[in-house]
């Protein structure tokens, strides 16, 4: 919360060892990286709204592991955090961002033309295509830490902005508290309404606070284009749509995100973001792009075959159940999406997950056919 | 050794020092109202009515009494450990009504939460404990067992007895705010504490961070050990914040006399055993609790007690004696009666089902237990119980003989709505009705 933060004076009269947490038995990012050292350090220091050490790694001393993935265990709860903590911040960030240094300059493209091809993965394997992105509005808290008075004026800055959107971008804005029982119930046979969040990773950082208070969903009226308002990030960005026309599925998504930036610009609000990290988010395993851009693909062959988890690595992708990040797969249906967030550009990464499906599509079809794919498996990129 | 801890809490030693020689009395005047300053003022970039939250679909004592007014007037203290109105209120925000009871909505977070936000407290007290009024009431503590009767129950229908209730260390935050270092000075002054138990009190701590898997089947089978909070009424309120660090069980060998650390409250205490003896099971909560006090006493430590609000926990709804005495009883008749439920009421019990506050019966056995904590002292809230649960068991005999028992709660009704005090007086009904000339 923004306030002046006595309880962090009040925790320097005890040792920094008294404070210091136990991560024995912890297997995140933030536990390979905090130190006694590293907390004695920081413990002292404060974002100016007041966002301290400790805010940022609760979530990472409640939840020890995660059984699927490698969790990062820490959250931000301004832009300024990422600066003020940088020093716990930035190997993590190295470590879960394939070694991107605290020099390195991200690239940002979404110039959707720069896009090769993707218009045209098989329809018979590739069910539907997807791009998701979270933006930032600067000048306010993020989720973990934001007031209800905060979160309020970005949900009303939001609906301002999108109201302004027109053609196949028009659409309408959903307020979670005021959802009528047939317009929650319209949202969730489209597969749009988000829950209040369950994971203890989410709940323990703070951002379902106050929940459902200025949280909402925002959608145009060909439902592909779909924007969430104050769940993990200030936004959520996602366009979607049957079928495999990724190139289609980025248009709308490149095209509305520019809009909606020159909106907000327009009444004096940017979006967070810097050379160094590209987009801020709340969670450090989004920046940079914050993109994941993903297919529903059949592939009960490929999924099979020995090889399958290495080439996903080298192609650069990576694998999930059909119902998001903590679920398994269903009747050889995976939800493949690019594993990188930082150190690439939002087209490259699409091209990526538009190369490498296509790939993989056709080492399906050869395995159908009883044939070999040694001559496909792709090198490291 | 001196911890950085001895230093900062000399001040509280020095109150342990007055409470020693002149009684908790003297400690609980210097936390007075008037002496108690807010912390440092907080810094906001809202107008509170910006910050004002919607509580138009909700069902908690916080939101029945936290006016926009009285927002705007708190929303901008902190107590000098720097907890806030939004801190304290959150899980009442968080989680709008509850299927079974009003929950309270609102927690502490230090001993001075409940000066520094009595606008907001204070009333919320009233409406939860029976229009017990803190600014012009004192509470009685009473934890002389020897004056309990008629404390031995049927045993073929109590199945079990049980005291609790919480104790909270002076000088370090609750569990909705306490720093790691601060839970872990809890543990540590309790740990230390109970090691000087002797006799049948003699026992021993499990920490839940070292516990080996043999230690944990044996607590969870001897019923004993608490899991990490799952209800959202308390982990919004961030009580389960660092698990299971400093979290720890401590039991006599006997398996009689239980303490928890570090969960809800600082410490948990439960006295119990199978059957109805609850004059026993009281007995044994009184020496221990003064037992324990006497130890952390010895320490420089004291218990928060002041003599408006009684034993200060997390939880208002806790306040005064923190006592819940209950019984596991037999009752598959009377719970049956469409009268059951005012029974309850007019008897000042309420029931819950075996597996505790969230649960439904089962075979008609039922968990019956006090519904007041404060304005009335332990032994006058075991009493109730003991009476209660009495009256409970001949009706449900006189429905196994096929009479009714009408007449009976008539009377009762008439007992009931005079002062608890009359229990007290009047041992049981029979000696009530002949006072009376009544057969």
């Amino acid at each position: 919360m923004p306030f002046g933060n006595t309880h962090n004076q009040l925790k320097l009269k005890f040792s920094s060892a008294d404070e210091y947490p136990d991560l024995s038995k912890h297997n995140n990012h933030m536990a390979k990286v905090l130190t006694p050292d590293m907390y004695e350090r920081l413990r002292s220091k404060q974002t100016p709204s007041g966002f301290t050490l400790d805010d940022v790694i609760q979530t990472g001393v409640d939840n020890p592991g995660h059984p699927f993935i490698m969790t990062v265990g820490c959250v931000a709860g301004d832009e300024e955090t990422y600066d003020v903590f940088s020093e716990l911040l930035d190997p993590i960030i190295e470590d879960r961002h394939g070694g991107y240094k605290p020099t390195d300059k991200h690239k940002t493209d979404i110039e959707a033309s720069n896009l090769k091809g993707g218009d045209d993965l098989d329809s018979n394997y590739v069910l539907s295509s997807r791009v998701r992105t979270g933006r930032s509005i600067r000048g306010f808290c993020l989720p973990p830490h934001c007031s209800r008075g905060e979160r309020r004026a970005v949900e009303t800055l939001s609906i301002e902005a999108l109201a302004s959107l027109s053609g196949d971008l028009n659409g309408k804005y959903y307020a979670l508290k005021n959802m009528t029982d047939a317009e929650q119930q319209q949202l969730i046979d489209d597969h749009f309404l988000f829950d209040k969040p369950v994971s203890p990773l989410l709940l323990a950082s703070g951002m379902a606070r106050d929940w459902p208070d200025a949280r909402g969903i925002w959608h145009n009226d060909n439902k592909t284009f779909l924007v969430w308002v104050n769940e993990e990030d200030h936004l959520r960005v996602i366009s979607m749509q049957k079928g495999g026309n990724m190139k289609e599925v980025f248009n709308r998504f490149c095209t509305g995100l520019t809009k909606i930036e020159s909106l907000f610009k327009e009444r004096g609000h940017a979006f967070m973001w810097n050379e160094h990290l590209g987009y801020v988010l709340t969670c450090p395993s989004n920046l940079g792009t914050g993109l994941r851009a993903g297919v529903h693909v059949k592939l009960p062959n490929m999924s099979k075959h020995a090889k399958f988890e290495e080439v996903l690595k080298r192609l650069r992708l990576q694998k999930r159940g059909t119902g998001g990040v903590d679920t398994a797969a269903v009747g050889g249906v995976f939800d493949i999406s690019n594993a990188d967030r930082l150190g690439f550009s939002e087209v490259e990464l699409v091209q990526m997950v538009v190369d490498g499906i296509k790939l993989l599509v056709e080492m399906e079809k050869r395995l159908e056919k009883g044939e070999s794919v040694e001559d496909l498996i792709p090198a490291q990129k | 050794m001196a911890s950085s801890f001895s230093r900062i809490l000399s001040s509280k030693r020095h109150i342990g020092f007055l409470s020693l020689v002149g009684g908790s009395v003297t400690a609980g005047f210097l936390l007075h109202r008037e002496h108690v300053s807010a912390g440092t003022p907080v810094r906001r970039s809202y107008p509170a009515s910006a910050e004002y939250p919607d509580l138009r679909k909700h069902n908690n004592c916080m939101a029945s009494n936290l006016t926009p007014a009285i927002y705007a007037k708190l929303c901008d203290k902190a107590t000098p450990n720097g907890y806030t109105l939004d801190q304290a209120i959150q899980t009442g925000v968080d989680n709008p009504g509850h299927p079974f009871i009003k929950t309270v909505g609102m927690v502490a977070g230090d001993e001075e939460s409940y000066e520094v936000f009595a606008d907001l407290l204070d009333p919320i007290i009233k409406e939860r404990h029976n229009g017990y009024d803190p600014h012009t009431m004192r509470h009685p503590t009473d934890l002389d067992a020897s004056k309990i009767h008629s404390g031995q129950f049927d045993e073929r229908y109590v199945l079990s007895s049980r005291v609790r209730t919480g104790r909270s260390i002076r000088g370090l935050s609750l569990p909705p705010a306490c720093t790691r270092a601060e839970r872990r000075e809890v543990e540590r002054v309790v740990v230390d504490a109970l090691a000087g138990l002797k006799d049948d009190l003699t026992g021993k701590y499990y920490s839940l961070t070292q516990l080996t898997e043999k230690e944990q089947q044996q607590l969870i089978d001897d019923h004993f050990l608490f899991d990490k909070p799952v209800s959202p009424l308390l982990t919004c309120a961030g009580m389960a914040r660092d698990w299971p660090d400093a979290r720890g069980i401590w039991h006599n060998n006997e398996k009689t006399f239980l303490i928890w650390i570090n969960e809800e409250d600082h410490t948990r205490v439960i006295s119990m055993e199978k059957g109805g003896n609850m004059k026993r099971v009281f007995d044994r909560f009184c020496r221990g609790l003064k037992e324990v006090e006497r130890l952390i006493q010895e320490r420089g430590w004291e218990f928060m007690w002041n003599e408006r609000l009684g034993y200060v926990l997390t939880c208002p709804s806790n306040l005064g004696t923190g006592l819940r005495a209950g019984v596991h009883v037999k009752l598959p008749l009377l719970s049956k009666d469409p009268r059951f439920s005012k029974i309850l009421d007019h008897l000042r019990l309420q029931k819950r089902g075996t597996g505790g506050v969230d649960t439904a019966a089962v075979g008609g056995v039922f968990d019956i237990s006090n519904l007041d904590r404060l304005g009335h002292s332990e032994v006058q809230l075991v009493q109730t119980v003991i009476d209660g649960v009495n009256y409970l068991i001949e009706c449900e005999k006189r429905l196994e003989r096929g009479q009714d028992f009408k007449e009976r709660f008539r009377y009762l009704k008439r007992l009931c709505c005079l002062p608890v005090v009359f229990l007290f007086l009047f041992p049981d009904e029979s000696a009530f009705c002949s006072s009376l000339g009544l057969k």
